[in-house]
């Protein structure tokens, strides 16, 4: 037995701790300006002590349980930054609807403190006990306004669903602990090695399945429409971003460190998953004529990218699909953030036409816009094409070319619908109900500098692929 | 070498960095001080572009003006930039056009004037990116990225059916330059880790690899410039772009699609380019005389131009896929003159269109009458299109059908009745809309071109004349260069 060891885990406790000090600062203060700035600073906090305590290798904590490396450091940190943005935008959004209230920055910090859970999970209990923080923080959250039918049905579709999946992902790691005889990823994958069975495949369907469920793929795409739509502007932000984060993570902590001997199953099965993905996404995408929902499918398009990063199965793939998770959570922020900025009491910018003519009452927020488009469409000199780029080299350097064509061909599908946007923004003539932004000049600046990260992250993409490339190497063996 | 930022450098970026500039003075409130900016930026573009001609070493066949860094050392790839004797002469065309452009857009633009100024300096910033990359990321990167202000000049200052052209030029180009990427992924793996274009000029490839190699380069390059039967975007797109926008479109943006034939697919399958060689020219030779046939019935003067300029750029493919020291050289002075050529039509018929607000053959005629300055420009304009000797649009015609008929002669004559179909639709449109009685009293009212309109075309008609009488100190820079890819060409590279 080895001393218990607290580091690691350093920053899940803290923000643990202060989620409850939210949860009284606001029963009894009722200030809900506390609990913002609270929360922020607790998601500062958490960024520093992370910093500090940040180190290459990995180190296990709480007999294994619990893993602290480097991919995990930088995902978390991501992830703070994510719901750091995600609150300050929604802060003018949330008050006008009279959401703005403690429950949703103690459900925010809770839904954190499940992505940091399931981010660090290197057991099956751990990573169950992580992902279900975090989905029923976000079931909560998406129930928030209480009094919109829209957001209750997709609470309740969330919900159901989402347990569904859950019992998915329990059903196959029962199967893979009946058959290994560990609920440790260390020692399942010792387990695994010493030969493969039809078992293990059957576990390894019901596990991918849930996964496939968590990060939003075709075929187990269909709650990410509704729920991306119904919910409230604000939620849909957070859940666009941050969450899929701690799904890449758990895609890596399974299926890379955990079911590796299984190479050969799993990458067959995200083949078949991300073409799904990339065909439904982009194809539904076209359809749509509300912008959240339109952004939805095209998240299942690029989740579906993302996979053919991991199924790639190499340090390069590996360190493209986290490179391309966070610029994905960048961009995401900004495509919703804008969404939450231009929507005022009593109207949601949520449709594709109040877009229209925006280049002639905001040009800045226009260009913004673009740019965003235009990196998720995945464009030069936006990030979004490096993040293509480095997955599509990682897949022809796996010798999956046919793969690669496959994808640049739906990415030129999603081109259109992405256009479209820029299309509507800058051809068309402004639309009577003009966009007049409620948010405030710091949620203005922030939400320019989101933007301006696009363009200039794609200007000098190599920091972040180093870091990715560098996390990777030190966190996977 | 010159310390600090080189010389192709300054020519991407100073415009870039102006037309940022005009973006950030705000709206329309201060156009005239856009427009100042703008022809500043595109001034000082061009003359920092023009050391690249005074200081070209004509002799040598090596990259000049080299500028290297790292850029994204993870992936290897680097800022490589360089010119040779071919892609030279296409950053000054370029510096040149846009100079022109922002000139003869002075007026005529009164909406979003700084949005509009911006996104030509811009795109003018990463075209001469794409002449200047010698690495295949940057290429790429530049090559896609010129597409976004394009598509925002068709879409926002076009005609009435923009929306629809713009988008559909997006996306035929797009689907081009995306399986392009995937090329210049596989290169990258078959060279061993290195995006470098020189360093895949010396690559072995085998046979079956180089012919799907030249199937993507070919997807992304002959939708460019564009050949048969990829080209059926461009009559949308110039119909419906602005006059500064189809200028930018004929004169420049074409030849992207042409310079990457000479910089990828002959050096790097060479093997592949010899056994579609007759594909590629039966495809030319269809540009050549159906598109020269079909642009003989359009009604709308920038379609009929449109179609004439797929015609000419049919005989620039011919030209190099003959593996003739004329015929490649032939095409590049073809892609320089119908640089000048075409975009100096396209602004006759702005200067028109800004008149009378109509593209239609039929709406006009007589011409002359009202306008005769302008109906002489027009004229010497017309008979380059028509490769009248002494003018540009001669020469490299000439050159193309002389190596054609070293190749074979029936080449050389399908090819030679452009000669015959050119001067046909060029000059019936002229004789239809300058000649003959005037067409109603608003032709009759028409004004004769000011001193700014005469400048640009003054300044074009020089180029058309100098380039048709003295050609010879551009085919001299081109010379070594052109001799150079020949050889590799020649090599097979079949391990």
């Amino acid at each position: 037995m080895t001393p218990l060891n607290l580091t690691p885990a350093l920053p899940e406790i803290f923000v643990l701790a202060l989620a409850c000090v939210v949860l009284l600062v606001e029963a009894f203060s009722k200030k809900p300006e506390w609990s913002y700035t609270l929360t922020q600073l607790t998601l500062v906090g958490a960024g520093a002590i992370t910093l500090l305590t940040a180190e290459a290798g990995k180190v296990y904590a709480f007999n294994g349980m619990f893993v602290d490396d480097l991919m995990g450091d930088v995902l978390k940190l991501v992830s703070y930054a994510a719901a750091i943005v995600a609150v300050a935008y929604s802060r003018a959004y949330l008050s006008e609807r009279a959401m703005f209230r403690g429950e949703y920055f103690v459900l925010v910090l809770f839904a954190v403190l499940g992505m940091m859970v399931m981010i660090s999970a290197s057991h099956f209990l751990t990573l169950y006990l992580g992902l279900e923080l975090l989905s029923l923080s976000l079931y909560t959250l998406v129930a928030l306004q209480r009094d919109s039918m829209v957001a209750s049905e997709a609470a309740m579709k969330y919900f159901v669903l989402g347990a569904l999946a859950s019992g998915f992902l329990l059903y196959g790691m029962s199967i893979l602990y009946g058959m290994t005889g560990s609920l440790e990823l260390t020692k399942v994958v010792a387990a695994v090695e010493q030969g493969s069975s039809s078992l293990l495949a059957f576990g390894l369907v019901f596990v991918v399945a849930g996964l496939a469920f968590k990060l939003g793929v075709a075929p187990f795409h269909m709650w990410v429409p509704d729920i991306y739509h119904g919910a409230p502007s604000a939620v849909t932000l957070f859940i666009g971003s941050a969450p899929k984060l701690a799904a890449f993570a758990i895609v890596m902590r399974l299926l890379v460190d955990g079911l590796h001997p299984a190479v050969g199953d799993w990458q067959q099965m995200l083949a078949i998953m991300a073409v799904l993905s990339l065909m439904i996404g982009n194809l539904a995408a076209i359809m749509q004529s509300n912008l959240k929902r339109m952004l939805a499918y095209s998240t299942i398009a690029h989740m579906g990218f993302l996979l053919l990063g991991v199924l790639a199965d190499s340090y390069a793939g590996y360190s493209a699909a986290m490179f391309y998770v966070i610029t994905y959570a960048l961009m995401s922020l900004g495509a919703f953030g804008m969404v939450v900025y231009l929507s005022r009491a009593g109207f949601e910018a949520e449709n594709l036409d109040d877009f229209k003519g925006l280049n002639a009452r905001h040009p800045w927020l226009a260009a913004v816009m673009a740019m965003v488009m235009l990196s998720l469409a995945g464009l030069p000199p936006f990030v979004g094409f490096y993040a293509k780029l480095t997955v599509l080299q990682a897949l022809v350097g796996a010798g999956w070319l046919w793969l690669a064509v496959i994808a640049v061909i739906f990415s030129l599908i999603g081109a259109f619908y992405y256009l479209r946007v820029v299309k509507l923004m800058y051809f068309d003539a402004p639309h009577a109900n003009d966009l007049a932004p409620s948010g405030e000049a710091d949620v203005r600046a922030l939400l320019s500098l989101n933007g301006l990260g696009v363009l200039v992250l794609g200007l000098v993409p190599q920091p972040l692929l180093a870091l990715c490339a560098y996390a990777i190497q030190t966190s996977i063996q | 070498m010159i310390e600090g930022i080189g010389i192709l450098s300054l020519t991407i970026w100073v415009p870039i960095v102006a037309g940022l500039l005009i973006l950030v003075t705000g709206g329309d409130r201060n156009a005239d001080g856009q427009r100042a900016i703008a022809l500043i930026g595109a001034l000082l573009g061009f003359l920092v572009a023009i050391p690249l001609w005074t200081g070209f070493d004509a002799s040598s066949a090596a990259m000049q003006f080299q500028e290297i860094a790292a850029w994204i050392p993870l992936i290897n790839v680097h800022y490589h930039l360089g010119v040779d004797g071919i892609s030279m002469p296409f950053i000054l065309l370029n510096s040149f056009t846009t100079l022109l452009v922002v000139l003869a857009g002075w007026q005529v633009i009164q909406t979003k004037v700084g949005q509009y100024m911006a996104a030509f300096l811009i795109q003018s910033g990463l075209i001469n990116g794409v002449f200047a990359a010698l690495d295949g990321v940057l290429f790429y990167v530049f090559f896609e990225a010129m597409l976004i202000p394009l598509y925002l000049i068709i879409g926002v200052w076009g005609g009435p059916n923009r929306v629809y052209a713009a988008i559909k030029f997006f996306l035929y180009t797009l689907l081009g330059s995306l399986l392009m990427l995937v090329a210049v992924i596989y290169l990258f793996f078959e060279s061993g880790g290195s995006f470098e274009i020189l360093a895949w000029h010396k690559l072995p490839l085998g046979l079956t690899p180089q012919i799907l190699l030249f199937v993507a380069f070919f997807f992304a390059f002959a939708v460019k410039v564009p050949m048969w039967p990829v080209h059926t975007w461009l009559p949308d797109a110039h119909v419906e772009a602005p006059t500064g926008g189809s200028v930018v479109l004929a004169a420049i943006t074409l030849k992207v699609g042409a310079y990457g034939f000479l910089r990828f697919v002959l050096p790097i399958v060479p093997d592949a380019s010899h056994e579609l060689a007759g594909l590629m020219i039966a495809l030319s030779l269809v540009a050549v005389v159906y598109i020269g046939l079909v642009a003989l019935v359009q009604s709308d003067m920038k379609k009929l131009i449109a179609y004439s300029s797929i015609a000419h750029m049919g005989f620039v493919t011919l030209g190099f896929f003959l593996f003739q020291p004329l015929g490649i050289e032939g095409g590049l002075v073809q892609m320089i003159s119908h640089g000048f050529v075409s975009g100096a039509l396209f602004l006759c018929i702005g200067v028109m269109y800004d008149r009378l607000h109509s593209r239609q053959i039929a709406d006009y005629g007589g011409v002359v009458n009202s306008m005769p300055r302008f109906a002489a420009f027009f004229m010497l304009f017309a008979m380059a299109n028509a490769g009248l000797p002494a003018t540009s649009g001669f020469v490299g015609e000439f050159m193309v059908i002389l190596g054609a008929v070293k190749v074979n002669f029936w080449y050389a004559f399908a090819a030679a009745l452009t000669l015959i179909f050119g001067a046909a639709y060029t000059l019936w449109m002229y004789k239809r809309v300058v000649f003959g009685p005037v067409a109603n009293e608003k032709v009759a009212a028409m004004e004769d071109i000011n001193s700014r309109e005469f400048l640009v075309l003054g300044l074009l008609a020089l180029c058309v004349l100098g380039l048709g009488l003295y050609p010879l100190p551009v085919t001299e820079v081109m010379h070594a260069s052109v001799n150079n890819l020949l050889e590799h060409v020649a090599h097979s590279k079949l391990p």
